[in-house]
């Protein structure tokens, strides 16, 4: 029984370097601030950090300057003359192959599938991690290991399949059909994280509760869900930057008036037709990774949780 | 000795299975979702789409069975073997370098320093971005008429060349540097909470047996550390198996087919060819590699101790 634990050895590794990280690093701090190992230490971390660091200026100084400043100059120097005129034809007027609308259209689609899939899927997934947790029945273990492997199998094995009961149901190229795959897709790893956070709840707590006479949704909706509310902020953090930056899923399961924004945003930079507008493209791409880098710089610390568990999602 | 045993046995667990299907009702119910997304699309898609592999449906999935034929068809294809030639290169060097890099950044990260927030911000951000957003900003970036290339060349040195993304030979190595950089900051993330988890005592130990620090991680901290390196190892290697967004977003294949991948073949043939049988084989053969990395690991993992 004790194995499907072990499996996410990832999870446990992060929570334990989480509480070494939540007390600082310890020990004293070092004698002289710049022996030649410190020089070397910084040194590299520094070119490190220039290297993480450059695509995301190179965007933002792009997206700034005008189509003729980008012909003569050079593409790390910073715009000489700011102009946001670049992101608001990104955001309006941007053509792809089949309209002139911009990223707008993607960026509405984007949000009315992300929504709902984080919601749908983290719903689905925390009555599931519950039910194995703390409701064990007869083969509740198995379908969940059939669960965890299914989280390796690559998606273009099971998408056709998928495709043709989303055509029978009638909702094959729908916002709600991609909203069912991103809930199906996204169960597997969400279903092992609240599962492994609910088994180290104290378990006197659930059996105070059954002796109280609570039942299956009474304990769920009165002890499980506010005692796991950081669970659930990591889950959404997972979801909604997984299901933001999907493409796959976009492009298959959508027609292209719903195209989500990444698939919108790759139809507009790679559009083979008309003169590329290079500063336009940069700000549709800085347009579209705004919304998980908000993430990412609001979550902080809870976000590396989040990845480091949704990191077999791929 | 076994007889008496059973005879034993069935009488209490017969008494106990009248309630067995009624008990937990409602837990039952809310894993409904869950076993039908297990049972029906995990397992029967996957095996739809094995048996589908050995048909010869074209526009529609069709039953009528050709055994091996896709698969020749599919191995004989120069675009197939380019894919599974260029999956390799970009897997093993991602594989040396991310996990090179991430473990140095970690032991580097580990070293006390000051900042250390702000540099595991900076390492990991591109890990939130999409691979579609990091293939257009390298596509942009190695754009050999504005990017690297260009800016060097005004700098004096005219005969520069740097346009990996327009080299046949070289396009996987502009394909790696993107996806190094977006996934990076996730295996320094996953070293890092390797090294945290090594006790202290360790270190001290070894130093005061004087044993140099780099020894001290090739010998002692390393080994140590297998685990996080096999968790690692399998996670780099499934998302490797997957990449396609990137591909699509950077090169879409190009130039010719000198950067297809397996999961682009698949999409391809399965939605814009109108060949499903192509689709279908060729991704069972990313099921089966998945399966040549994932059987090995779970076995060594749980293999030990599996429930008996």
């Amino acid at each position: 029984m004790a194995d499907i634990a072990s499996l996410n050895t990832t999870a446990v590794a992060i929570d334990a370097s989480r509480r070494q990280l939540a007390s600082g690093p310890r020990g004293k701090r070092p004698a002289r601030a710049f022996s030649g190992t410190n020089i070397m230490v910084y040194g590299t971390l520094l070119v490190f950090a220039c290297y993480y660091l450059l695509p995301l200026y190179v965007m933002v100084v792009t997206s700034l300057k005008g189509m003729p400043e980008i012909r003569l100059g050079n593409i790390f120097s910073p715009p000489v003359e700011i102009t946001f005129e670049p992101w608001v034809k990104a955001w309006s007027s941007a053509c792809t192959g089949l309209n002139c609308d911009g990223l707008s259209r993607g960026f509405w689609n984007s949000v009315r599938i992300t929504v709902p899939s984080t919601i749908a899927s983290i719903a689905l997934a925390s009555i599931n991690g519950y039910a194995l947790a703390n409701w064990r029945f007869k083969g509740s273990e198995v379908f969940f290991i059939i669960l965890i492997i299914g989280a390796f199998i690559p998606y273009q094995v099971m998408i056709y399949p998928l495709v043709i009961i989303l055509r029978e149901m009638g909702i094959y190229g729908t916002l709600s059909g991609l909203i069912i795959v991103h809930s199906i897709f996204g169960m597997p790893i969400l279903t092992l994280l609240f599962r492994n956070y609910f088994v180290s709840l104290p378990e006197e707590l659930f059996k105070a509760a059954r002796i109280d006479g609570a039942g299956f949704w009474m304990i769920y909706f009165r002890i499980m869900l506010p005692m796991s509310l950081p669970i659930f902020v990591v889950a959404m953090i997972l979801q909604i930057t997984g299901i933001w930056n999907d493409f796959l899923f976009g492009v298959v399961f959508t027609r292209p008036e719903y195209y989500p924004i990444t698939v919108q945003l790759n139809n507009i930079v790679n559009s083979v037709q008309g003169v590329k507008e290079y500063n336009v493209n940069m700000a549709a791409t800085l347009l579209t990774g705004a919304v998980p880098l908000i993430v990412y710089f609001i979550s902080g610390r809870l976000f590396v949780r989040g990845i480091a568990a949704g990191a077999v999602k791929g | 000795m076994t007889v008496p045993a059973t005879t034993l046995a069935k009488p209490v667990r017969r008494s106990t299975r009248p309630n067995q299907y009624f008990r937990n009702m409602s837990a039952k119910i809310a894993s409904i979702p869950m076993i039908l997304t297990a049972v029906v699309i995990f397992l029967g898609g996957t095996l739809w789409t094995v048996l589908y592999s050995f048909t010869n449906s074209r526009l529609l999935p069709r039953m009528s069975f050709v055994g091996f034929d896709q698969y020749e068809r599919l191995w004989a294809a120069p675009r197939w073997g380019v894919s599974i030639v260029n999956l390799g290169i970009y897997g093993i060097f991602s594989l040396i370098f991310s996990l090179l890099i991430g473990f140095l950044l970690a032991a580097l990260m580990d070293q006390k320093i000051r900042f250390e927030n702000t540099f595991r911000t900076i390492f990991l951000y591109p890990f939130a971005l999409s691979f579609i957003v990091t293939g257009l900003v390298w596509q942009w970036i190695l754009n050999p008429e504005f990017g690297i290339q260009s800016v060097i060349r005004s700098l004096g040195w005219t005969s520069f060349r740097f346009d990996p993304l327009y080299n046949p030979d070289l396009v996987m190595y502009g394909i790696l540097i993107a996806a190094l950089w977006q996934g990076t900051g996730l295996v320094m993330c996953l070293m890092l909470a390797g090294l945290r988890g090594i006790d202290g005592e360790i270190w001290k130990a070894s130093r005061i047996d004087g044993i140099p620090a780099w020894k001290t991680y090739l010998f002692i901290v390393i080994p140590m550390m297998r685990p996080v390196f096999i968790t690692t190892l399998v996670i780099i290697a499934s998302g490797i198996v997957k990449v396609y967004d990137l591909v699509v977003a950077q090169t879409s294949g190009g130039p010719g087919i000198a950067s297809e991948v397996p999961a682009k073949y698949v999409y391809d043939y399965m939605f814009q060819a109108q060949n499903l049988g192509q689709g279908f084989a060729a991704s069972t053969m990313m099921l089966v590699t998945v399966a040549i990395i994932i059987i090995p690991w779970a076995y060594l993992e749980f293999g030990g101790r599996k429930r008996g």
